[in-house]
């Protein structure tokens, strides 16, 4: 009954691949960040203003991203995006788009994620402040960008950090397209050696480890803002 | 485009009778299956974590913080393997699961994986139900001569569980988004059956559309569903009536 772990598997060359692996995971993850709060805080903008069809589109956006599984929205865009830029750009269907695909669907993914936090965000910060903004007389772009954004994004740090860690996370799910990133690698790795549950352990851990420590940060840096 | 619609395809049958629509049918069902029945494990296991936080004992309070600190930071799709490949062979039992038909033995294992995972979030929403009371309330529990598992069954609980029903909602929604993960174990629920759709018929938008509005149809559904419940439950007194 007793299963005998062998980790003998996880030979330097092997651990070299993972960590190629891991540059890909933590690659999507930074773009997806980035773009994801650009582009998110713009949806939280439009979902707050006094137009009613941003309103709408921003509304729309969101909540069709937030009802649907992100596996879900993984192939949509694994299947829509290379047929549109190879039409665009006239690429020929050889080209690789998996990585390209895969960045802009977490980028657009986590942007309505992201457009929840900072609208959020955003109506925690007190109304007078943008009163005593126009009484200043500053304009709203003004008024946005040096009076309420910042004071929205400093309240919102902990909250956008997290988001980043499960973002981290999900990033696994590129598995779907059987892009190569930290763990298709721990998995192929598994596989071709027999040993998938040593190399299924190894990825948890490392996963653990990484996710484990920044939450770890979260809470500090959480705590010394608060006091 | 140059893309053909074709959305007759639905009602054609590959083999033995059944029609791609029914295809798409039976997974919407495994779905539905699969997310209540791991609700009812996070409920369950998430609300007794979730006791077991707030109390006074630091062994207990402990051992219910590591369990949420594993399973919010390993990603779901590394726990859904390790439950599908590993723990038939670590766990005793395992021959029992192993001997099972594959389709029984994918159920079970992603739904204990889903369970697992959503209980660790479930238990810290308990926990900060229970801890958004006033403290005078355990007390006062207490001071009537209840003793303290009395306490939190008569007081604390029905009190903190309908302060937690809005955030409990979005967890029941995240169920059934995040059992489309199970797909990658090959259980053919709703979004392996969407994959395999585009492999038979070759018509992928009509495929993913299909599904994406089966999914949006169960989100609304349970969005719904809670919206009763929560206005049927909802304290007196409180600000958010």
């Amino acid at each position: 009954m007793a299963y005998e772990f062998d980790f003998s598997s996880v030979t330097p060359a092997a651990i070299k691949v993972l960590g190629d692996g891991m540059l890909v995971s933590l690659k999507i993850t930074a773009v997806a960040i980035v773009f994801g709060m650009v582009w998110g805080t713009l949806l939280a903008m439009m979902r707050l203003s006094r137009q009613r069809p941003l309103r709408w589109f921003a509304a729309g956006y969101v909540n069709l991203f937030r009802s649907v599984p992100l596996v879900m929205v993984l192939l949509w865009f694994f299947l829509i995006v290379p047929q549109l830029l190879q039409k665009l750009f006239g690429l020929s269907p050889a080209n690789d788009l998996r990585m390209t695909s895969a960045l802009v669907a977490f980028a657009l993914f986590e942007a309505a994620y992201y457009a929840e936090i900072i609208r959020a965000g955003i109506n925690s910060v007190s109304r007078g402040q943008l009163a005593a903004a126009y009484a200043l007389g500053l304009n709203y772009p003004q008024a946005m960008g040096m009076i309420i954004l910042p004071q929205a994004f400093r309240n919102m740090v902990p909250l956008l950090l997290t988001q980043g860690i499960v973002l981290f996370q999900d990033t696994s799910l590129v598995y779907v397209s059987a892009l190569a990133d930290f763990f298709g690698r721990a998995y192929s790795i598994g596989e071709r050696n027999g040993r998938i549950i040593e190399l299924l352990f190894v990825a948890g851990s490392v996963y653990f480890i990484i996710c484990f420590s920044m939450s770890l940060m979260v809470k500090r840096y959480r705590k010394k803002v608060a006091t | 485009m140059g893309y053909q619609w074709h959305w007759s395809v639905f009602l054609q049958a590959p083999s033995d009778g059944q029609t791609y629509l029914d295809w798409l049918f039976s997974g919407l069902g495994v779905t539905v299956a699969l997310g209540l029945s791991a609700w009812v494990v996070a409920l369950i296991l998430g609300v007794f974590l979730g006791t077991l936080r707030t109390l006074p004992n630091r062994l207990l309070s402990g051992i219910a913080a590591c369990y949420v600190e594993l399973f919010r930071n390993v990603p779901l799709l590394v726990q859904i393997f390790i439950w599908y490949f590993a723990m038939p062979e670590l766990l005793p039992g395992g021959e029992i699961v192993k001997a099972m038909p594959p389709m029984q033995q994918q159920f079970l294992m992603a739904m204990l994986c889903l369970g697992m995972f959503t209980a660790a979030r479930v238990c810290e929403q308990v926990r900060s139900g229970i801890e958004s009371l006033p403290r005078g309330q355990k007390g006062a529990g207490l001071a009537l001569g209840l003793t303290l598992g009395q306490t939190y069954r008569l007081v604390l609980l029905p009190m903190a569980m309908r302060i937690v029903l809005p955030p409990l909602t979005s967890e029941f929604l995240n169920i059934f988004k995040n059992s489309a993960v199970a797909s990658t174990i090959g259980l053919l629920e709703l979004a392996a059956q969407g994959r395999q759709l585009v492999d038979y018929t070759a018509q992928p938008y009509e495929a993913f559309i299909a599904v994406t509005l089966a999914y949006m149809t169960i989100n609304i559904t349970v969005m719904s569903l809670m919206r009763v419940i929560e206005h049927k439950t909802s304290l007196p007194g409180m600000v958010g009536k």
